[in-house]
């Protein structure tokens, strides 16, 4: 047979069809994204504590997703590195206390940055609670999200300055009324930063 | 439990009790949430929980729907909805109030409700239409605050349909005076940019001012717009790089205030972004690349402070240097710092060291040398993603020499492996390997069946049966290989075959139903004896059972088969899967018929290799002109139909005033990415490599890789004698005398910790694994050597049975007489096809005995060649052409620079147009004609020079062009020129004319015939065709003849694509429309009117092209040169 009809050029006309069809789809594809998938805090017990989804899922997948790297994190052993590789993307995985912070980026991406925005996203929380524990989060957790939205927006580093990022929270704040923050009372251990 | 929560969970009910004394009628948000919390944790089973939420629940459904409901209390409520939400329950009848609460709330309740909201909906969700209206208040409302949540919540999820509703409020925003608005108004833009990407087109100059703009964090969002937009389409932005170096240049000096500073270094994550955007802009592009040296090095230099952002920093840096222009200074340099991360202790350091290595040896492979016992170390880490990382470092490194040794590690890794995602891509590789070096390629495909299981691509299997079946290049070597398979095979199924995936079982079977024939000892009914065990095995599938009749039909011409084959197939016949009892019933009639079984499966003659396959079915023509004229409705393609439908859904949501196209916005994309996608979608379907192909920093280079199996087979190799003296002193950490030795067992580089032994075992992996990486440039002199063998054993192939002198001709003297005969290949073709024409022709030419002919598209000899205009040919012949004797050369001067002479001669309207060589074609006594073509903008000119050579006798000349054409006379020693514009009806590889002049010396004497060809390639044709990118992608789809093939990549360090697309450029004049990846455009059109579409992608080392047009013929025609363009130096 002569080479025409070479194996690879199947695929390759059904990639071809296909392109034309799922345009949008294949958008986040042809480029690659520095974009962040999505970001969950769990503890070692297992409960989520806090979860962003940069991507749209539906509710099973993300169900499915948590259950997996949850799991996953969670047999890691302290010495190990923080990255992993898991489908298709890459999880950076930070344990602070009791608390693990785990985002999922691509392979392309930068892990240690993400590394460091999974810290200054702690150190902001430390800045704002004073000094954070894990129940800081679970009784505020409203407060983290509001944190996160405005040091990450869809995925990519809003804002870097620590400064600025606490004002623009402070000035939501003040409005609140006299909602004192109870959650201080549970003085819990300071994190190991 | 965690000692810290636990304590402070001993500590919770006292404390939660403070503030949830039952009937108190204020209680606090938190308090009730803590009610909620405290609840949970005192609960010992998942059960209880489930109670306990589903109860919670029903008291939140029961109070969101009572009017009484303040938002304040309302607001709480959605703070316990979303923790239930998190815990896993579903809660989606507060979505509506979540969207009530950002509606109605004040700014604190609104700002819950926004968040719920952002929570709970994701883009496509329906109720999200009804935030757009709060949006928009939002958006304009005098609360700084609020502006900022709805722009916090655009960012996050907005309707895309609904975009032009807001577009121009947060155009608006781009200017308002607090830099907050500003920042997230660019981020929400580039939220808009990433869904619908046509409709903010028209504010990419806002993206400018933003990107100027005093605050450095709106300039720092402007660059996540500008990161996609160059990726897109770097050209584009190249004035920007001086910006972006500057900007990143204050960054590193420290300019920035300092709460920009993380951990002491300036603002981190802006210095990256600039990196990406760097390296994307300076990638392939000296001029550009200069510019940035300076920063590069500077920020080089800078990143020294020892923290995991200096090092984020650096690997940006390293890949950037990596990527753009190479300058020596800088790659050293950054090889150092991969250096530093590669020996770091810790272990997130040596895995980015590992990616960094990874993505630089595919530049030059030799630094991988420098690591050697690192990646040996790293290859036995407890950590398997520091392994994994490894073996894809090892991957790309793979050459002749280690292959062995990289897939037995490759192997190693998949039989501990127990992640799918990671065998299945192993595998991949695993195959893709042994496809290239198939030294051992059986035993390793054998593992890679098993390990792969069921989970690989169907590709891999597929693709070895392929290689099986059309066989190498010996017959000997083929037989024995296949006979090896047969082997193999039988002593698998004679162990304990239960074991084995099923995909391997398939392969099995038809290897035993083709090829076990071959082995002579061996009884089919033994055969069949292993197959019918497979029946019965439990765990085969009913698409196994289906192989196995298969191959038991093919084995059932021996006696004591046919009667097993015959009970297998009674078995079957009833069996309630129709394939299964389709393949019985052919199994039983064939068993029965022996006559039939012989002429339908001959034995040892298999598979014909002379199938044709009309990949434009054509055969069907005829039926779908008649259904035409039946009315029936034209066939469209799935995309087309599946746009008109699109379109035709799509709302007008547009506002009134607004005149933006949002009926675009679903199908416009597909658009704007034509046939570029390709790649991405192919994905898995696709071979192993596929994986890498997603993005051009991680595709798979085999420039330096040895090539010594192609499709075709084994290509034999002439190794240069260079390579001796080509071998380069790799490293100082190798030995000269490790050089010499490979297998020297010396220990060089001693680990602290490694006892001696296990050391030289290292020694000894290492130059196992980095063995042929010193002798990469004369590896590639090796491969270049055997692509061109590789493209004529094509050929040949293609040719199929032609006279095997015509090979051996071809051989000794490959870049003329490949030429020839291809030319022959394709001329043949359309001779056996149209004899008749010829004839036809033929008698014309007796007709008119002067005029020209195409000889070798001859159906159409007289209308391929019309006569450009004979007025405007005449008039220059009576003023210029008579040229005076005195003024022409001698002849001798005349033979030698023919070209010089007669330049002169050529007409003044083509004189500014370039022209080919002018050739002697005739001469006679008195009369020397020459010829040559100009390729003017839109058509082909043929200029015949007939030069009296005679010294005083005047020459009458006749020339019939299809057309009358006067009798004229041409004086002694001066030349007469004649134009013929060229057409062509029907494309040709090379066109050749025939033509006959006839003359009388002196005048009125009887006449003499000169007989003349002339011979000029379709390239003359050939003219750039400038489209957009969505012009092409509509052609495209319209064009109906096509072809494919593979064609040779021009050798080139860093961008080979490009560089072969330019070679087509400035070689054959075709139009490249865009360069994505590794994917390119081109398009060209047959003088104005034909155009010719070529689609081309970097695949394994080759150069995957697909031309359309719609013109037949054109397409393979054009390919041919396009081969010969590559295939010359």
């Amino acid at each position: 047979m002569d080479g025409w009809m070479d194996g690879w050029m199947d695929g390759w006309m059904d990639g071809w069809m296909g392109g034309w069809v799922d345009g949008l789809l294949l958008t986040i594809g042809i480029t690659s994204s520095f974009q962040m998938q999505f970001m969950l805090l769990f503890s070692r017990q297992g409960k989520l504590r806090l979860q962003k989804w940069y991507v749209p899922l539906s509710d099973k997948e993300k169900k499915k997703i948590t259950r997996e790297l949850v799991q996953t994190v969670l047999a890691r052993k302290p010495k190990m590195c923080s990255f992993l590789e898991w489908r298709d993307l890459k999880i950076v995985y930070k344990r602070y206390a009791s608390l693990y912070f785990c985002c999922a980026i691509e392979d392309q991406d930068n892990e240690l940055i993400t590394l460091e925005i999974i810290h200054r996203y702690v150190e902001l929380l430390d800045k704002y609670f004073g000094s954070v524990c894990e129940l800081d989060i679970i009784f505020n957790f409203e407060k983290a999200y509001f944190i996160l939205d405005e040091f990450l927006l869809g995925g990519e580093a809003q804002e870097t300055s620590k400064k600025n990022v606490l004002k623009a929270i402070e000035q939501a704040d003040l409005l609140q009324e006299n909602i004192d923050y109870q959650t201080r009372l549970f003085a819990g251990t300071v994190w190991t930063l | 439990m965690s000692d810290v929560v636990e304590k402070t969970l001993t500590a919770l009910p006292s404390l939660l009790s403070l503030d949830s004394q039952p009937g108190s009628a204020k209680l606090s948000s938190t308090a009730k949430l803590g009610n909620l919390i405290r609840g949970i944790t005192e609960l010992t089973s998942k059960h209880e929980e489930e109670k306990l939420i589903q109860h919670e629940l029903a008291s939140i459904k029961e109070q969101v729907s009572s009017p009484n409901t303040t938002m304040r209390q309302m607001r709480e409520l959605m703070v316990r909805a979303v923790y239930c939400e998190m815990l896993g329950y579903e809660a989606s009848f507060s979505y509506i109030h979540a969207i009530k609460l950002a509606q109605q709330g004040n700014v604190l309740e609104k700002r819950v409700g926004y968040l719920a909201v952002s929570l709970f909906l994701n883009e496509s969700h329906e109720l999200l239409l009804l935030l757009v209206n709060t949006v928009l208040k939002d958006l304009q409302s005098t609360n700084l605050i609020e502006v900022c949540m709805a722009l916090t919540v655009v960012c996050q999820i907005f309707p895309k349909d609904m975009i032009p509703v807001i577009l121009p409020i947060v155009e608006e925003k781009l200017n308002h005076p607090k830099e907050i608005i500003r920042r997230k108004a660019v981020l929400a833009l580039h939220k808009f940019y990433l869904i619908a990407p046509n409709q903010v087109q028209h504010i990419h100059n806002k993206f400018r001012k933003a990107l100027c703009d005093k605050d450095p964090g709106v300039m720092t969002a402007s660059l996540h717009i500008y990161l996609q937009l160059i990726q897109e389409n770097a050209e584009a932005y190249k004035d920007l790089t001086a910006s972006f170096v500057t900007i990143l240049k204050q960054v590193v000096g420290g300019k920035l205030p300092m709460d920009f500073n993380y951990h002491s270094v300036p603002a981190p994550w802006l210095q990256i972004q600039l990196l990406r955007i760097l390296s994307l802009l300076g990638k392939n592009d000296q001029r550009t690349s200069e510019v940035m040296y300076e920063v590069l090095d500077e920020s080089l230099r800078r990143a020294e402070m020892n923290h995991n952002i200096t090092y984020a920093i650096l690997y940006e840096c390293v890949k950037c240097v990596y990527t753009i222009h190479p300058k020596s200074e800088l790659l050293e340099k950054a090889a150092k710092c991969i250096g530093n991360f590669v020996l770091s202790p810790k272990i997130n350091l040596k895995y980015l060291g590992l990616k960094a290595l990874t993505y630089v040896v595919q530049q030059d492979p030799k630094l991988a040398l420098q690591h050697q016992m690192t990646i040996i170390e790293c290859l036995d880490h407890s950590d398997v993603i520091i392994k994994r990382e490894t073996l894809e470092l090892l991957f790309r490194i793979t050459n002749a020499q280690n292959v062995t040794v990289i897939v037995e590690k490759m192997l190693d890794f998949l039989r501990l492996s127990k992640d799918d995602h990671m065998t299945i891509d192993i595998v991949g590789k695993v195959a893709e390997l042994a496809e290239k070096y198939p030294f051992k390629h059986y035993s390793t495909m054998n593992a890679v069946f098993s390990l792969g299981g069921d989970m690989m691509q169907p590709e891999i299997p597929n693709g070895f049966l392929k290689l099986l079946s059309e066989g190498f290049d010996s017959e000997e070597e083929d037989r024995k290989l296949r006979l090896f398979a047969v082997s193999s095979y039988i002593s698998l199924l004679q162990g304990e075959p239960s074991k084995l995936p099923q995909r391997f079982l398939q392969v099995i079977c038809w290897v035993l139903g083709e090829y076990s024939f071959l082995k002579e000892d061996l009884e089919p009914s033994v055969v069949l004896g292993l197959l019918t065990k497979l029946l019965d095995m439990k765990s085969s599938s009913s698409e196994t059972k289906s192989w196995v009749l298969v191959a038991m039909t093919k084995l059932c011409w021996s006696e004591a088969a046919v009667s097993e084959a015959q009970q297998v197939a009674e078995t079957y016949s009833s069996s309630f899967d129709t394939t299964l009892r389709q393949r019985a019933q052919e199994l039983q009639h064939l068993s029965r018929d022996s006559q039939l079984h012989s002429r339908v499966l001959p034995p040892g003659g298999r598979l014909e290799p002379d199938e044709v396959v009309d990949s434009s079915l054509s055969f069907l023509d005829g039926f779908v002109s008649e259904a035409l004229s039946a009315g029936a409705a034209p066939y469209k393609p799935l995309h087309q139909r599946q746009e008109e439908l699109s379109r035709s859904k799509v709302l007008s949501l547009e506002p009134y005033g607004l005149s933006l196209p949002i009926s675009t916005s679903s199908c416009s994309i597909t658009d704007r990415q034509s046939p570029t996608l390709l790649s991405t979608s192919s994905g898995l379907s696709g071979d192993g490599t596929d994986f890498s192909h997603r993005g051009s920093s991680t595709t798979l280079r085999l420039d330096g890789v040895k090539r010594v199996w192609g499709r075709e087979g084994y290509l034999a190799q002439k190794k240069p004698v260079e390579e001796v003296a080509q071998v380069e002193v790799p490293s100082p950490l190798r030995s000269p005398s490790q050089q010499g030795d490979a297998n020297s067992c010396r220990s060089k580089t001693p680990t602290p910790t490694a006892n001696p032994e296990c050391d030289q075992e290292k020694q000894q992996l290492a130059s196992s694994l980095f063995g042929g990486l010193s002798s990469q440039s004369s590896v590639c002199l090796i491969s270049g050597a055997a692509k061109m063998v590789n493209i004529q054993r094509f050929r040949r192939k293609a040719k199929g049975q032609r006279s095997s002198s015509t090979t051996n001709e071809q051989r000794a003297n490959p870049t003329v007489s490949s030429a020839s005969a291809v030319d022959n290949l394709l001329c043949n073709n359309l001779l056996e096809a149209d004899t008749e024409p010829i004839n036809s022709s033929a008698k014309q030419t007796f007709q008119h005995p002067h005029s020209l002919s195409v000889a070798n598209g001859a159906c159409d000899a007289e209308a391929i060649l019309t006569d450009g205009d004979p007025k405007e040919r005449n008039q220059p012949l009576s003023s210029e052409d008579f040229v005076e004797a005195d003024d022409s050369p001698p002849r001798e001067d005349q033979e030698r620079s023919k070209d010089s002479c007669l330049t002169p001669h050529l007409p003044a309207e083509l004189s500014g147009f370039s022209h080919s060589e002018i050739i002697p074609l005739c001469s006679s006594q008195s009369l020397d004609l020459s010829a040559c073509h100009v390729q003017t903008d839109n058509s082909v000119v043929l200029v015949v020079f007939i030069t009296n050579t005679s010294e005083d006798a005047n020459l009458q000349i006749q020339v019939f062009c299809v057309c009358e054409s006067p009798v004229e006379e041409v004086r002694g020693r001066s030349v007469s020129v004649r134009q013929y514009s060229l057409t062509v009806k029907m494309p040709l590889v090379h066109f050749e004319l025939v033509g006959m002049l006839s003359y009388s010396i002196p005048a009125g004497m009887p006449q003499a015939m000169m007989q003349f060809s002339y011979k000029l390639p379709l390239t003359s044709f050939i003219r750039p065709l400038t489209v957009s990118t969505e012009e092409y992608g509509s052609m495209w789809l319209a064009f109906s003849h096509d072809t494919k093939q593979n064609l040779t990549l021009i050798k080139e360090e860093r961008e080979p694509l490009t560089a072969t697309l330019n070679a087509l450029n400035k070689k054959l004049s075709l139009h490249v429309v865009e360069i994505i990846g590794v994917e390119g455009l081109v398009a060209c059109s047959l003088l104005q009117d034909q155009p010719c579409l070529m689609h081309c992608r970097v695949h394994a080392g080759r150069l995957a092209v697909w031309l359309r047009s719609p013109v037949p013929d054109l397409p393979d025609c054009l390919l041919y040169h396009c081969q010969r363009a590559l295939q010359e130096p």
